[in-house]
């Protein structure tokens, strides 16, 4: 089951104008704040009608200006996940939990309840009320009480950007899990690249209320054009899977084409698949072989695209045995090292650079 | 009882009744009302929002003599109902009637403040969750809404125990039947040597009001205590 999302919308002399489709698996709706991602989500949820358009969850319409056919959100089976948690104040915790399946079709399976508490590590909290809990478990209540309402389609709007570091990797893993076992599309909103590098199946890039790009987060991060949001911002992702740990603590990894990468020790057997996020101002270019340099990582790539900032920066794409880079340099060094499309460099890497928020597990295949 | 003559209790007794039916009839209606002008655009929202604070307003007199043209055994409406057997005039439901309606600006006013404290984020939550417009009233709204009803009904309850214009006016003073606390009061004061009774009426009043007040304090609390999660 898939989302069809066609919609055109006016409001406040902003003109949003897009049309995707979001299969199963994590779909991210990425763009700077203003650009209409949340506008979306509302109408997908029905708690904002769109001028035009049309909103189709498999063979459910939702929405349908030409055919006049209206949702309205009760019956639209949903689980929205909202920035600030919205958890019911006069409700205990496990009542917010039961809130949305005491609405839902009948099919009861009395251990998902327990699944879902045991999950998301909130059985301490079940008795207590919601303005007794900080901001991460309240956001996890949040993910539970969706997740029970038997949703045919998840929404998250941001559901991150209220917490701090800490509670952001405490939250992360239950999406990476939610995209991984369960069968329904997740709508996730976003303005973050590292979040979209872990968690997207694909991205839904947004500019300015249309689709400026869509496609796999490799394709979507990696395309210099799509990195609206500034220095510091910009990064490729790279799937890869581990090929080996050494004994002085580096983790190396196997990316397409053979591509070898070495980064801090990561946990886990080898095989597993990763995805790393590689920030553009980690990577340094060089245009011959640099050797008796401390970086362990140095690939040989070819330049497939140059993007010159309005400031002293340039973005390049480089292509490194068919996996995409970023790199972030002045528009000083282009000129001074003579890039251009096309042109066989090599891309310096630390390893430490890698850091452990930018590693995850990769989506399982299928 | 010692403390009070048989009029005395009698004068006490009716005003409770009244001022409890004034209140509990008025809660439905009033509920309705707060949450239409709180929530709902429709045309002649200030006309209603205006009808419903004009016994705030009007002289209660006015108030009254308007019941008794309208509700009187000859008024349009009072004839109607009395072929089907309810009669206000000169009844005790009708001293209900007239403290009701001098009462239910102050209980709307409560309660659609309270309405609109209400975050509407959270009406949309339940709605995403499966819940119709009526089952997020129910369940997110109206318990969220608990203590302004609560206050607006002790505020209507005091003002029905205390009115007095408009009920004199419609339903005039009939011992046992019609005359509340501050119609005895006025009618011992009338009387040579009733200013005993009329005293102890004036420390029930007085007794009654902080018992409400108390009572409202502590619910109140009670209840932002449950709805805050503190």
């Amino acid at each position: 089951m898939s989302l069809q999302v066609a919609i055109s919308h006016c409001f406040g002399g902003f003109q949003l104008d897009i049309a995707f489709e979001a299969p199963p698996g994590l779909t991210v709706l990425f763009g700077r704040s203003g650009s209409g991602k949340t506008t979306i989500v509302n109408a997908v949820a029905g708690l904002l009608r769109p001028d035009a358009g049309r909103i189709a969850l498999g063979d459910q319409v939702l929405f349908d200006s030409a055919r006049r056919v209206w949702q309205p959100p009760h019956r639209r089976h949903l689980g929205y996940i909202f920035q600030d948690a919205r958890l019911f104040p006069h409700l205990t915790v496990r009542q917010n939990l039961l809130y949305g399946r005491w609405f839902a079709p009948r099919d009861s399976r009395p251990d998902e309840i327990d699944r879902v508490i045991e999950t998301l590590g909130i059985a301490p909290l079940l008795s207590r009320r919601p303005g007794a809990l900080s901001g991460g478990e309240r956001q996890r209540v949040a993910i539970g009480r969706a997740l029970l309402a038997k949703p045919r389609l998840i929404l998250a709007d941001e559901p991150l950007a209220a917490l701090d570091e800490a509670r952001k990797s405490e939250i992360l893993p239950y999406f990476e899990r939610l995209r991984d076992e369960t069968r329904v599309p997740i709508l996730y909103v976003s303005h973050a690249p590292a979040e979209v590098a872990r968690l997207a199946t694909s991205v839904v890039a947004l500019q300015d209320g249309r689709v400026s790009r869509h496609g796999s987060a490799t394709d979507v991060l990696g395309d210099p054009s799509v990195t609206p949001l500034g220095a510091g911002a910009a990064g490729a992702v790279i799937e890869a899977s581990i090929l080996r740990h050494h004994e002085d603590g580096l983790t190396e990894l196997e990316a397409a084409g053979g591509l070898r990468l070495l980064i801090p020790s990561v946990p886990r057997a080898p095989g597993t698949p990763l995805r790393i996020h590689i920030e553009a101002q980690d990577v340094m270019l060089a245009t011959q072989r640099p050797e008796q340099i401390s970086a362990l990582n140095v690939l040989p790539c070819r330049i497939r695209a140059l993007r010159m900032g309005n400031g002293p920066g340039a973005l390049v794409q480089l292509d490194a045995c068919g996996n995409l880079l970023l790199a972030r340099v002045t528009q000083r060094s282009v000129s001074a090292l003579g890039l251009r499309d096309g042109q066989e460099v090599f891309a310096v890497l630390k390893a430490v650079s890698v850091a452990k928020g930018a590693i995850a597990g990769g989506p399982q295949p299928g | 009882m010692s403390l009070l003559g048989p009029d005395e209790w009698q004068a006490v007794a009716l005003s409770l009744r009244v001022a409890l039916w004034a209140t509990l009839a008025g809660l439905p209606p009033g509920i309705l009302v707060a949450y239409a002008l709180a929530r709902w655009e429709f045309p002649g929202k200030q006309v209603l929002n205006g009808l419903v604070h004009l016994p705030l307003i009007l002289p209660p007199v006015v108030t009254g003599y308007l019941l008794l043209l309208t509700f009187g055994t000859r008024g349009p409406i009072g004839a109607a109902l009395k072929e089907i057997g309810i009669v206000f005039a000169f009844h005790w439901t009708g001293a209900a009637l007239a403290a009701g309606i001098m009462a239910f600006p102050l209980l709307v006013r409560a309660i659609r403040l309270s309405i609109e404290a209400v975050d509407p984020k959270l009406e949309q939550a339940g709605a995403t969750l499966g819940a119709s417009r009526l089952w997020v009233f129910a369940t997110v709204t109206l318990p969220l809404t608990l203590p302004g009803i609560l206050a607006g009904a002790i505020l209507a309850f005091a003002k029905a125990m205390g009115e007095f214009g408009a009920t004199i006016t419609f339903v005039s003073n009939i011992p046992g039947q019609t005359q509340t606390l501050p119609s005895a009061i006025y009618a011992f004061l009338q009387v040579p040597g009733g200013e005993a009774s009329a005293l102890r009426l004036v420390a029930v009043s007085v007794a009654i009001a902080m018992a409400a007040l108390i009572l409202s304090e502590v619910l109140s609390r009670r209840i932002a205590k449950r709805v805050s999660g503190a």
